[in-house]
């Protein structure tokens, strides 16, 4: 079940695969299949420079325009691309937050002077971003942000803290949501503000999570500075332009992604022969039923990148709800499928298996980037057109 | 392979609600339940002279559109919408797509052409009384006196069978056993010794019946296939069927959840609509992940039926477990969101929810299906 390509975009995959082959068999062949999801806070310095690599071939931010620094590649190269890299087992890409999320808002939201100085290390692969949205208060409910940017004798002045901040400690720069305008209505009185991450100001301390390291942190900002025209889209409107991020999601990502789950798939099947546990009618029942999801994810995936026209399908929409429930059964398969060896890990302090990584780290699948519950209102509202719940 | 519908095919699909609106209508449902025969004369009379559906996938030279299994997608999915009682699905998905993989030159241009026309029903007769979805299954027997051949036993959950002008009766020589020794014969409804009668169902919007074969005589041109080799035959014409089913089954589900939404918005309770209310409106958004995935899982299975992809096993298995989980999750749903009234006689909901069981148990249960995708992953 494969992508209809044409002639270009055929070579165009010849291309990302013979140049990935080639580095990850030769000088970066130690960094293959590290820093996924769960072993994202290791092998980060050689990470930064496997960036900078890519940055230089050409291969960061392929589906920029190429005014930008990109190579205007269409959703579908994009798509191979991906693939290409996770079929290479690429390693986890740090610079992913400024490549999709900050990059592409520029673009959209940002001053000329704001894209002349920012995008062109984002593509070099020579800074690193972080997304500063979440604080304790402010989870799914984000419009509550609480830590407050005022201006100071012409510089942005921010208090406050962030929490669960991927990266944040090996990043270049943040893109904070600040509250500008305390007396405006909750909404209205954001400002999405350019912030770098290394001065005084700033504190990092990682969080250790379930599975044992370290991806995210806390961020306290106190007396940080950025400079007055580091405000995206104006000040007091970030609310419009965090929201304008989220959609610039259109599912390049999800051809590699699968891939991934499919390697995992394969290696259920093999505990499951090994274990004897392919032979139980139940565990036959739950094997079969997440083969049937995988594939579907993918038909899901190959609908998403043959619809035209500027609107999010619906198989779009369903995308994240879909294929993290999915995976967290998977883990939840896995354990199931190894019986009581589950429990043993790689060993001390606390090395776990790639599997009992993968079950822990599947949790956190249904909770980042919009809860399984935001999920369903953004489906409910943007897809169904029932009403919102009143605030 | 493309992952989407064409522009013909949209079309195609826009001009079947518009049609089935009028003529597969509430009322003209609920019409054709109360009647022996299950559906409406007059409605199949157009769909299949005037709108040639009948047509659609059988060859040009034939009598029929030539067009592919995927055409035939987004008419299932219309149909399903609103419940169609037709001898639609039997005819073409069961009898048509048998005769088209088995039939020879011969058998092919006595039948097909009177079934593009709209002219000729037909079914497959595969079940009985036992309950098995496999080979085994087949215990009606068939053994030959001279040139003629004699079929005894009694086949059971046969669709339209007490209606259809041509039964294909899956049957097996005396003393075989599993998939060896099953052969497919073509049994004209009139035939001396065959007697078809209703079994009434549950599910009012889809004609059950049972066939008992009394020492019925066939030619050994009644012979579908070669004999001996009726059960793969018969595997690959109910791999299309369960295609075509979860297509219908999608279409379906999808009404649920429109119906669902409809009812949301309006309905009232604390002042305020109670599609507003998460416990609601996470319904609804779960339904519709299903259906958009179930949609791929049918599309899928049609678009590799359409390329002439001879083992559709695990791709009708995985679109008919998928679909079938889909459509009954979203019929038992919409009753619970409709509240009282959607337990109703008079509210449509439980006619989907009646059809839901009916399908999901038609051709192997869920379970079965994941049963063989899960042989399929050698397992």
């Amino acid at each position: 079940m494969e992508l209809q390509l044409s002639q270009e975009e055929e070579s165009f995959r010849q291309e990302a695969r013979a140049w990935l082959q080639e580095q990850l068999n030769g000088p970066f062949k130690d960094l293959r299949g590290r820093g996924a999801s769960g072993d994202q806070d290791t092998y980060v310095e050689e990470r930064i420079a496997w960036g900078k690599v890519m940055g230089a071939a050409g291969w960061n931010c392929i589906g920029w325009p190429k005014a930008f620094g990109g190579r205007g590649c269409t959703i579908k190269e994009e798509a191979v691309f991906n693939e290409e890299y996770v079929r290479a087992n690429g390693p986890g890409n740090v610079g992913h937050i400024g490549e999709t999320l900050l990059g592409p808002t520029l673009i959209h939201f940002g001053t000329q002077a704001q894209r002349e100085r920012f995008l062109p290390p984002i593509v070099s692969g020579d800074e690193i971003w972080c997304q500063g949205y979440s604080e304790p208060g402010a989870g799914s409910d984000l419009a509550n942000v609480q830590t407050k940017a005022t201006l100071v004798g012409g510089e942005w002045v921010i208090e406050g803290q962030k929490i669960w901040t991927s990266g944040a400690q090996y990043s270049d720069w943040c893109f904070v949501l600040c509250r500008t305008d305390s007396d405006a209505p909750k909404h209205r009185g954001i400002s999405y503000i350019l912030v770098p991450m290394k001065q005084d100001g700033i504190d990092v301390r990682p969080i250790k999570q379930m599975g044992g390291s370290a991806e995210f942190a806390e961020v306290f900002f106190d007396g940080a500075k950025a400079a007055s025209d580091h405000v995206v889209g104006g000040v007091n409107n970030g609310w419009k332009v965090a929201m304008g991020t989220l959609a610039f999601e259109r599912g390049a990502s999800t051809l590699g992604q699968q891939y991934l789950f499919q390697k995992e798939f394969e290696q259920i099947v093999e505990v499951a022969k090994r274990t004897g546990a392919s032979k139980d009618p139940i565990f036959r029942q739950r094997i079969a039923a997440a083969w049937i999801g995988l594939k579907n994810m993918r038909v899901n995936a190959l609908r998403t990148l043959e619809h035209e026209g500027a609107d999010l399908s619906r198989e779009a929409l369903i995308s994240k709800l879909y294929w993290s429930n999915w995976h967290r059964d998977l883990g939840k398969l896995a354990m199931d499928l190894l019986g009581p060896e589950a429990e043993l890990i790689e060993g001390p302090p606390y090395e776990l298996t790639a599997l009992q990584k993968w079950y822990l780290f599947s949790r956190a699948d249904t909770i980042y980037a919009g809860s399984n519950q935001i999920q369903r209102n953004i489906i409910g509202e943007r897809g169904l057109g029932l009403p919102k719940e009143p605030r | 392979m493309e992952f989407s519908f064409s522009e013909a095919q949209d079309e195609l699909r826009r001009a079947a609600r518009r049609f089935l609106e009028v003529a597969s209508s509430e009322e003209r449902v609920r019409a054709a339940m109360e009647t022996e025969r299950g559906y409406d004369r007059g409605a199949w009379t157009q769909l299949s002279e005037e709108l040639a559906w009948t047509a659609l996938t059988i060859p040009e030279e034939l009598g029929g559109l030539g067009m592919s299994y995927l055409d035939l997608h987004p008419l299932m999915e219309e149909m399903g919408r609103v419940l169609l009682c037709a001898p639609y699905f039997s005819t073409i998905c069961l009898g048509a797509n048998a005769l088209m993989l088995g039939g020879s030159t011969e058998q092919q241009e006595r039948h097909l052409p009177g079934i593009a026309a709209g002219e000729l029903t037909a079914t497959l007769a595969y079940s009985e009384r036992n309950n098995r979805t496999d080979a085994d299954g087949v215990e009606t027997s068939y053994s030959w006196v001279g040139t003629e051949c004699v079929l005894s036993g009694q086949k059971y959950y046969v669709l339209d069978g007490h209606t259809a002008d041509l039964l294909i009766v899956a049957a097996r020589a005396k003393g075989s056993s599993g998939t060896e020794g099953v052969s497919l014969f073509l049994v004209p409804r009139d035939a001396a010794g065959m007697n078809c009668s209703w079994l009434p169902s549950m599910d009012q919007t889809r004609r059950l019946a049972s066939v008992n074969l009394d020492g019925v005589r066939v030619s050994s041109d009644a012979l579908l296939g070669k004999e001996g080799s009726g059960w793969d035959l018969c595997e690959r014409t109910l791999d299309l069927a369960r295609i075509a089913l979860a297509a219908e089954q999608v279409g379906a589900a999808e009404m649920c959840l429109d119906m669902s939404v409809e009812y949301a918005k309006v309905r009232k309770q604390f002042g305020r609509p109670i599609g507003s209310f998460q416990a609601i409106k996470h319904k609804c958004a779960d339904m519709l992940t299903m259906i958009e995935s179930a949609r791929s899982a049918a599309f899928y299975a049609s678009a590799l039926a359409a390329q002439g992809e001879e083992d559709l096993s695990e791709a009708a298995s995985s679109a008919k477990a998928f679909c079938s989980d889909t459509f009954f999750h979203c019929a038992a749903e919409n009753i619970q969101i409709h509240g009282g009234i959607g337990f109703t006689w008079e509210h449509p909901a439980h006619l989907y929810f009646k059809r839901a069981k009916a399908s999901e148990v038609l051709f192997g249960a869920p379970s079965f299906h994941r049963e063989r995708v899960a042989q399929r992953l050698e397992l």
